[in-house]
């Protein structure tokens, strides 16, 4: 990576494998070199109400998230984090954990819908290649949600995440395919090529096809 | 604010008295070297001048030297153009697990097309034993390309006893100079530093380039020994004696010629001078931070090149925070990379995954000096503070790196996705 420092004093980084520019915008470097809610020491016992832990399907990064939950409210009341990610992932983690607890904190039905994107506009937009850094945090947020529910016996509004086959013979599932597009497949070939693996039934192509339009509507549309 | 640029493996930037020597082919001689009439032909002295001081540099004859577009087309052309023209002498390669994409990637190409290939590996400092590649060579063997120092952690590799190990079982099997398997090297990143006579040397062809040793970027050369056959890769007008067609990139070959000969005059002297400027470097980093591995090995490396590990961190957070302080540094790691997989040549030393996305090269050059390395070593502690603290991962220190607890990565420092993959699967199955 190339890097060099333009005048006004917005950095511009150059990728010199893909050519690709990033002038960050000021809000993403804000949170960035001053990420909001880390959790700088260790987790006390009874401190947060449910923890999450992720890592990340397309570069093997990690994601730890820790809530606190009102139980009258159902509001979430504090919500702490830690990283091994990238600049991209610090910077959107932190303004999810912005978003997710300012003003007394959201309830958790709303903060459940806030999508990737939302945190990307908040951020003023992150380059393509980083949309899988943002989603670290939600699946991370998800999973502490479920802990939570689990833990408070709500067991009927846990979020049941199945994976469901699409090609019967090599057992690939819409998971897989999602883990594909995030990882930058935008067509059938790039999507066998990330799964390491041909397409067993020829019968499931079409469905893997509308999968990957999903997606990438989904995360890029 | 205080610029230190500490990524001259990624590029140089163009020596003055380079750009000097290219200006007039910018304007006035702009003519086709190809041409008849007096403009044309000033081109054609000035690549045929450029052509001799290059074949000076390199102890070899002018027409043993062939121009391209960069570093990337002349491991092109040494490896399809040998692969192709030898076709019916056999289709296997040698080649090792630390070359540069430009070299790997060409040899999967050729994989898909019906050659095979065998990945001699690289030792835990990232050097290549010769015996390994002699030991990998068969009479279908026709190319063998080993990069002469790496671009990622700065290790020479032995070429001359590598040279020697390929000569010596060529004439084991009574095989003349000019018969198959040839030595090709990538010297991309050794021709500042290292002895690139190609008969001392021995080797059969040699990659080098301009954006790494001060000249233009978008120029190369190619030597190939006398005698060699090489299917060209591109096809046209037939310049460069049919080798490489395309009008002659007049500038850029000129400058390229002006880069060498002044990166060969000056390298023993630059070399002198980065040595201790790196080993003080690498030493403060030991220093002053805790839990960091060196990657390659510490002596056999070139004068300007430091790579570290810096574990529990990630390296492209790192160079966005050394960014911040006007430090250019390069990384490993996967989150930096196009396809999002970490360096191939920091796993090849046999380290887990997490020390790839932890590693932070810094490259020195000819504008580094020693207030730099203070620089970085008085703002680089902190900036690792900061991003421990940020990070969740502790990976167990042993400084080595052999006995990681991988605690942080599943499945024995796999990529995530492939463990997710079969979770996912596990998961699936139970699902109605
Ligand atoms: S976390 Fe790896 S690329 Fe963002």
């Amino acid at each position: 990576m190339e890097a060099h420092t333009k005048t006004d004093g917005q950095a511009e980084v150059i990728n010199q494998h893909t050519g690709e520019r990033w002038v960050y915008s000021d809000i993403v470097k804000d949170h960035f070199f001053h990420p909001r809610n880390l959790l700088l020491e260790g987790a006390k016992e009874g401190e947060f109400d449910a923890e999450g832990m992720v890592g990340s399907p397309a570069c093997g990064d990690v994601m730890y998230m820790w809530i606190k939950v009102n139980r009258e409210s159902d509001r979430i009341t504090d919500l702490k984090w830690k990283t091994f990610g990238c600049g991209s992932a610090i910077a959107s983690t932190s303004m999810f954990s912005m978003m997710v607890t300012e003003n007394g904190g959201m309830k958790i039905d709303d903060a459940l819908k806030i999508r990737p994107q939302d945190v990307m506009v908040r951020l003023g937009g992150l380059p393509n290649r980083k949309i899988h850094c943002s989603v670290l945090a939600d699946k991370a947020f998800r999973k502490a949600v479920n802990e939570y529910f689990r833990a408070t016996a709500q067991y009927e509004r846990v979020i049941i995440e199945g994976a469901k086959i699409i090609d019967q013979r090599l057992n690939i599932t819409d998971k897989d395919i999602e883990e594909a597009v995030l990882e930058g497949a935008q067509t059938i070939e790039e999507v066998q090529q990330k799964l390491k693996v041909g397409v067993g039934d020829p019968d499931a192509l079409p469905e893997i096809e509308q999968l990957i339009r999903f997606y990438k509507e989904k995360y890029y549309g | 604010m205080r610029t230190v640029y500490l990524d001259h493996a990624a590029t140089t930037p163009t020596d003055p008295r380079v750009v000097a020597a290219m200006q007039p082919y910018f304007g006035e001689e702009f003519g086709n070297p190809s041409a008849l009439y007096a403009l044309g032909r000033r081109s054609k002295d000035a690549i045929d001048l450029a052509r001799g001081g290059v074949a000076a540099v390199l102890g070899c004859g002018s027409d043993e030297i062939t121009f391209t577009s960069g570093g990337t087309e002349s491991d092109n052309l040494a490896i399809q153009g040998v692969a192709r023209a030898y076709e019916s002498k056999g289709k296997h390669l040698v080649t090792t697990n630390i070359e540069h994409h430009a070299v790997q990637n060409t040899v999967k190409a050729l994989e898909k097309q019906g050659w095979s290939a065998t990945y001699v590996r690289a030792d835990g400092d990232g050097l290549i034993d010769p015996r390994d590649i002699a030991a990998a060579l068969t009479p279908e063997t026709t190319l063998v390309s080993v990069m002469y120092a790496n671009n990622e952690i700065g290790t020479v590799l032995p070429t001359r006893e590598i040279a020697k190990a390929v000569r010596d079982w060529k004439k084991e099997k009574n095989r003349g100079l000019l018969d198959p398997p040839f030595l090709h090297t990538d010297a991309c990143q050794a021709v500042g530093y290292c002895e690139v006579d190609v008969r001392k040397l021995g080797v059969d062809l040699l990659t080098a380039n301009g954006s790494k040793i001060y000249g233009p970027k978008g120029v190369g050369i190619l030597y190939h020994r006398r005698g060699i056959r090489i299917e060209p890769v591109i096809f046209g007008g037939g310049q460069e004696s049919r080798l490489r067609s395309g009008t002659e990139n007049t500038a850029a070959i000129v400058g390229l010629a002006k880069a060498l000969e002044i990166a060969a005059a000056e390298r023993e002297a630059e070399s002198s001078r980065l040595t201790p400027l790196r080993d003080k470097l690498t030493a403060g980093i030991m220093g002053r931070i805790p839990k960091v591995v060196i990657n390659g090995h510490l002596v056999k490396r070139l004068p300007n090149n430091v790579n570290v590990s810096i574990l529990d961190i990630e390296g492209e957070a790192a160079l966005l925070y050394l960014d911040a302080r006007g430090i250019s540094a390069a990384t490993g790691s996967a989150c930096d990379s196009a396809s999002l997989d970490p360096s191939h040549v920091i796993l090849a030393l046999g380290r887990p995954y997490e020390y790839a996305h932890a590693s932070v090269r810094f490259t020195l050059g000819r504008s580094t000096t020693e207030e730099d390395i203070d620089y970085v070593l008085d703002v680089l502690p902190e900036i690792v503070a900061k991003l421990r603290s940020i990070s969740p991962v502790n990976l167990q220190f042993d400084g080595r790196g052999d006995q990681t607890i991988r605690k942080a990565f599943v499945d024995l420092g796999r990529p995530h996705w492939e463990s997710n993959r079969s979770e996912s699967r596990t998961a699936s199955g139970r699902i109605p």
